[in-house]
């Protein structure tokens, strides 16, 4: 069912990962992705999914939960793995007819599978232990220098902020509609392609048309407390570094370490 | 013909921190031909109970029966179901997509693969049940008011022709005239079309006005169920689950406690009008 769609959404618990600074978590984000595409030898992988292993584990988020956001990415992921199995060069593994699979083929498809896997665990995990007012002020504060060269970094800020908000509600309005459809006899599932494109338009525009009204309300709302943007704006609780963050970023560190000593050795 | 749940248990996001058991071994009849009342608080499980009974959500456990067919039966025909079982949920005007109002009341019948003549006589009579006049019928759904769009949208769902009709906070967001002209149509489609109706409602005022059964919802467990009468005796737990009893109810009670013999079963103004004149005439305060 479209509630189960979980990417982007945030997981309560009670962790250590939920406590910690955004900034840590964002940046902490980015690292992870950089050195997923900046070292491939076995080794790497499996420090990285080590590392993985633990964070999942420190966030108390159900390893189900976390899975069933992967599904969504099946499809893309399958097609990945296709792509690279079937038309990498190298030598000859097994030939089915016109189709070969090369060694090389099965080492690069291993290997982006387990990159995008992680990859999407990884930047999942942020967003199940963040809230979307938190990763704001995270964002806002860790990119607050850029506002230096005129970079408009509380706006981007609450764009992202927003469009993370909305996701769930547009969900929730997306099961709605289709249900109340449903009920005057609507068939989503059934039939060719055209059929299921012209099926999605009863879907579609009253969605629209929610979104835009969802939109101006909110809006409103912002206009009527007096929102202007972030010239002068102050916070309720302004983000501070506290020792489990320096932690963290020393846990960081020492990730890296590990992944430049695996490639040496290899 | 009545649609029968037995022992229906509903848990969302099982196994998840959102886990919420939102319907605890519910057991209902629903006999033809009755005006019923469903109330309850926000989140009590009214909502999730009514897409139950057209096959929208399927029930974790327990069966439901529709005129005694089992409605979870691998050959069962869901897509029928939802056109005896017709669904108005809360808002429906939201629903509303299509370019004029005549097509949009038409894609209901004609989803059900009717002929074109019978899905345009259908969706004609629908539209003049609610009361939208023919020459509104090519406007864009989209330019009429906040009832005109309900009514339409309830139209749509009329069009298919149900032999039940649920409808979901269907006075919602509607001013006090607005809220008369949707009850009044409800009501008359029990009357005269001998619809059965489920109606959802928060307001207690309605649902003493109009419904013949009362069934109180809370934590997803179905606390009374009863006629309106007997179940505004209990006040005071309604009270405690964050409802009411109509204001006459109060007014009545209130009288008894002073000491009046007056009976507190009225539940609309017009029963406790005539209650209080008769009482007044026991009591010689009033002559003629």
């Amino acid at each position: 069912m479209i509630r189960d769609i979980t990417i982007g959404q945030y997981y309560p618990a009670d962790s250590v990962i939920h406590r910690l600074d955004p900034r840590v978590k964002l940046l902490g984000t980015l690292i992870y992705i950089i050195s997923l595409f900046a070292f491939h030898n076995i080794a790497s992988y499996l420090i990285a999914g080590l590392f993985l292993a633990v964070i999942i584990h420190l966030s108390k988020v159900p390893f189900s939960y976390i899975v069933k956001g992967l599904k969504p990415i099946l499809f893309l992921l399958l097609f990945t793995v296709m792509f690279n199995l079937f038309l990498t060069p190298g030598q000859e593994f097994v030939r089915v007819g016109f189709i070969k699979i090369t060694l090389e083929g099965i080492k690069t498809a291993g290997f982006m599978a387990v990159r995008l896997i992680f990859l999407i665990i990884g930047s999942s995990l942020m967003t199940f232990t963040t809230t979307p007012n938190h990763l704001t002020d995270g964002l806002e504060k860790g990119m607050g220098p850029l506002r230096k060269i005129h970079v408009p970094v509380h706006e981007i800020a609450m764009m992202m902020s927003i469009a993370l908000r909305f996701i769930p509600i547009l969900l929730e309005e997306t099961d709605k509609i289709m249900k109340a459809q449903s009920a005057r006899g609507a068939d989503f599932e059934t039939g060719g392609l055209i059929k299921k494109a012209k099926s999605l338009i009863p879907l579609l525009v009253p969605l629209f048309v929610s979104a835009f009204r969802r939109a101006n309300d909110l809006a409103m709302a912002m206009e009527a407390r007096c929102y202007r943007g972030g010239e002068g704006r102050t916070k309720m609780k302004p983000l501070a570094y506290k020792k489990r963050d320096w932690i963290a970023y020393l846990c960081f560190i020492v990730y890296w370490t590990l992944l430049i000593l695996a490639a040496k050795i290899n | 013909m009545s649609i029968i749940l037995d022992h229906v248990n509903y848990i969302y996001s099982q196994g998840t921190a959102y886990e919420k058991h939102a319907l605890q071994d519910i057991n209902l009849k629903i006999e033809d031909g009755e005006f019923i009342g469903l109330i309850g608080h926000t989140g009590s499980g009214k909502s999730t109970l009514i897409q139950h009974l057209n096959g929208l959500m399927k029930a974790t456990e327990g069966c439901i029966y529709y005129n005694g067919q089992d409605i979870y039966d691998s050959d069962y025909n869901l897509k029928e179901l939802r056109s005896k079982v017709g669904l108005v949920f809360q808002y429906p005007e939201h629903q509303l997509f299509e370019t004029s109002i005549i097509k949009d009341v038409k894609f209901g019948p004609s989803n059900l693969g009717l002929p074109a003549l019978e899905v345009d006589l259908r969706a004609y009579e629908a539209l003049k049940q609610v009361g939208i006049g023919e020459d509104m019928i090519d406007l864009s759904p989209f330019e009429l008011s906040g009832g005109q769009k309900r009514r339409v949208a309830i139209a749509g769902v009329l069009a298919m022709k149900p032999e039940v009709l649920i409808l979901d906070e269907p006075t919602a967001g509607l001013d006090p005239k607005g809220r008369d002209e949707i009850l009044n149509l409800v009501s008359s489609l029990h009357k005269e079309n001998k619809i059965t109706v489920i109606l959802v409602s928060h307001s207690m005022e309605d649902v003493a006005n109009y419904v013949e059964r009362l069934i109180v919802m809370d934590h997803g467990k179905i606390m009374f169920d009863n006629e309106p009468k007997k179940v505004f005796t209990h006040y005071k737990a309604l009270e405690q689950i964050g409802l009411a009893a109509p204001q006459v109810t109060y007014v009545m009670n209130r009288l008894k406690e002073c000491g009046q013999s007056v009976n507190t079963e009225p539940t609309t103004v017009d029963e406790a009008c005539e209650e209080i004149i008769r009482w007044a005439k026991k009591k010689g305060i009033l002559l003629t």
